[in-house]
């Protein structure tokens, strides 16, 4: 555990348990990992092996059963709902695989947002915003609602919206899911761009072998435990 | 922001919060212009009470009301009218001579009160001449004539210029009685008066009652209704020996009318309001649950309870805050208008309003007070209407309602 500083994930047997009484489900079974700061990693496997369990378990939007979720060495699993959101908002950010933007708000706004909640200063917040919409290239949509957006450019949106609130890592489920698989590689170039550009750690799942490929490191769950993890000297990604 | 996107929620289904709007204008509209028509009403009631029967204050003998017994007139009648006359708080004052008993036709007889006016006096303080519908009013000069309501006159089957015989005690105890012509028929919308009074000339029933020229009752109707209170003190003062009584004394029914009418309809209001927050709070809910995947994806990215709860309340509470300003100004409008023109039901209900001394021309009225207190009362409902939706959306988890992806 020692000389992990740069650990902004980890993970201790956590399950997550479903039961309705007749037939109880590990959605989540025994897992322990952990991530550290920077890295771009997938998390793959079949449909309903977890992907979507475990990373609300780390994302704090879920309690695990049994187990424990650091982040940054802090124990998140014992916090309260009220402090959970809290956390959150100065933490994570989140990418789901749709309705990630308020729909009566502008690209500009949606982004904006966050920083809002995090009563960022005006003159801070119009400054990141102009970076990001640079960064997801999209400052020619800035005043545009997410109606008004394609699919991808969507996506874009909520991932600067994610980054906005500069949080510890980006938590990403499927954020390709609704996209051709064109647009989904451009997400996915974009994401790695940030990564490396600003170092942010990312941890999405997937089911786009496309998208796996341009992943450093890829955990795969089956039954909701870790099968497989790997780590890749060389990656396919072009900055 | 919150209150930004508050607003603009409003506007995503736009039809559904203008229908909301709309009921709430509606409702208040309706709700204030009724409230007006009812306090139009009252006063109106009260205003013809004041004017036309019982006036601010009236005089008695202190112990005219134990038996109305005609040898308790008031002292110094003359005087006090002398001093009144002087005094500019008072625009008019006039005295009685009272006397009960029976008036007989060759038809029929039956109870009546009989009122010794002075003509000119009487009209100015009860406008009686006004209310002649047949025959011609009382005249000094006039030796045993009578005024009578058309539904006495009806009872008795007598018609103008008939004789009708008023049968009653004397100062001294002595059944008199008098014949008297029927110079006159008035109606009232009061319909007790109407089939009750009988005007004649004061010193003609003086004379029958073997009295000298005095009063039992003086009316007095001052300038301003305001002063009503602080002069009857100032005039008790003055003559001890009188009773002085107020429109609210002598008719209490009247004074409790006015005063308990504020808290029916209050009531009234209220009872509008609650039915509307149903409606505001039915599509809020609608509103909350087709949101169900957004707002779980804002407490997702950390949007705290503190903060949904506001987003949504607030978008209740603008509703109702676009709503109320039409409503009134509607409500505003229509009652200036009607309150200058009148709003005449006399097609429906005529006979209804009359047999309670109402009238059908109705001009409906309503104190400022009143709007603001409508304002407050918008404003709680606004507030309690607005805690259902945004508990409701509290309530999610935020887990199960991205799910729904
Ligand atoms: N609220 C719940 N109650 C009961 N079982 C649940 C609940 N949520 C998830 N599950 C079950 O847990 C298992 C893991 O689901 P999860 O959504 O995490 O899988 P996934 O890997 O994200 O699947 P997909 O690729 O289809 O998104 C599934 O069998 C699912 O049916
Ligand atoms: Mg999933």
């Amino acid at each position: 555990m020692e000389g992990h500083k740069d650990r902004v994930i980890r993970t201790e047997g956590l399950f997550k348990v479903y039961d309705d009484g007749a037939v109880s489900l590990k959605a989540v079974n025994d897992v322990s990992l952990s991530i550290e700061k920077g890295e771009f990693t997938a998390l793959v496997g079949p449909s309903g092996s977890g992907k979507t369990t475990l990373l609300n378990l780390i994302g704090g939007l879920d309690t695990p059963t049994a187990g424990k979720v650091w982040v940054h060495e802090k124990d998140i699993s014992g916090l309260k709902k009220n402090q959970l959101i809290d956390f959150r908002l100065y933490n994570i950010g989140f990418v789901f695989q749709a309705y990630n933007l308020v729909p009566v708000l502008t690209a500009r706004e949606n982004i904006e947002f966050v920083m809002l909640l995090q009563k960022v200063g005006k003159e801070e917040r119009n400054r990141r915003v102009d970076q990001l919409l640079g960064e997801i290239g999209l400052q020619d949509k800035a005043g545009k609602r997410p109606a008004e957006l394609s699919g991808g450019q969507q996506q874009r949106v909520a991932v600067a919206r994610a980054l906005a609130s500069k949080p510890q890592f980006v938590l990403a489920d499927e954020p390709t899911a609704n996209l051709d698989s064109k647009t989904a590689e451009n997400l996915l170039d974009m994401m790695a761009k940030l990564n490396m550009d600003e170092g942010m750690t990312f941890l999405f799942s997937t089911h786009d072998q496309r998208v796996i490929d341009r992943a450093k490191r890829v955990i795969t769950l089956v039954d909701g435990s870790i099968v497989s993890d790997v780590t890749r000297e060389k990656t396919t990604i072009e900055a | 922001m919150l209150l930004a996107i508050a607003w603009k929620n409003i506007w995503r289904n736009k039809t559904r919060s203008l229908v909301v709007i709309t009921a709430v204008m509606l409702g208040l509209w309706a709700g204030a212009f009724i409230l007006a028509y009812v306090f139009g009403m009252i006063n109106q009631r009260l205003e013809d009470a004041i004017g036309n029967e019982i006036s601010h204050l009236q005089l008695h003998h202190e112990e005219f009301y134990k038996d109305y017994a005609p040898k308790f007139y008031l002292e110094n009648g003359e005087k006090v009218l002398e001093g009144l006359d002087s005094n500019p708080r008072v625009k008019a004052s006039t005295g009685r001579v009272l006397t009960y008993g029976m008036v007989g036709s060759a038809a029929n007889s039956t109870g009546g009160k009989f009122i010794g006016i002075d003509p000119t006096r009487e009209d100015q303080v009860t406008q009686l001449s006004t209310k002649l519908t047949e025959g011609e009013y009382l005249q000094r000069s006039d030796k045993n004539k009578i005024l009578i309501g058309k539904k006495l006159a009806d009872k008795l089957k007598v018609k103008l210029r008939s004789k009708i015989v008023l049968t009653f005690q004397d100062i001294n105890g002595d059944i008199v009685a008098g014949a008297f012509r029927i110079k006159g028929i008035f109606r009232s919308y009061n319909t007790a008066l109407e089939e009750n009074n009988l005007y004649a000339l004061d010193q003609d029933l003086s004379r029958l009652l073997n009295a000298q020229h005095q009063v039992h009752e003086i009316a007095v109707l001052l300038q301003d209704e305001e002063q009503v209170d602080e002069y009857a003190r100032d005039l008790s003062q003055q003559y001890p020996t009188a009773r002085v009584e107020s429109w609210k004394e002598i008719s209490p029914e009247l004074g409790l009318m006015v005063e308990s009418l504020d808290q029916y309809m209050m009531i009234f209001f209220v009872i509008i309001l609650l039915a509307l927050s149903f409606g505001i709070v039915n599509t809020m809910l609608m509103a909350v649950l087709e949101r169900v995947r957004e707002i779980g994806m804002l407490m997702a990215i950390g949007m705290n309870k503190v903060r949904l709860f506001g987003m949504i309340a607030f978008e209740t509470i603008f509703m109702v805050l676009i709503a109320t300003p039409l409503g009134l100004l509607l409500a505003y409008l229509t009652i200036y208008w009607f309150g200058m023109n009148g709003l005449d039901l006399s097609g429906l209900y005529q006979e209804g309003y009359a047999a309670y001394g109402f009238k059908s021309i109705i001009y409906p009225q309503l104190d400022a007070m009143y709007y603001y207190r409508i304002m407050l009362l918008v404003g709680i409902t606004a507030l309690l209407a607005s805690i259902y939706p945004a508990i409701t959306a509290l309530r999610l988890d935020p887990v199960k309602a991205i799910r729904k992806i």
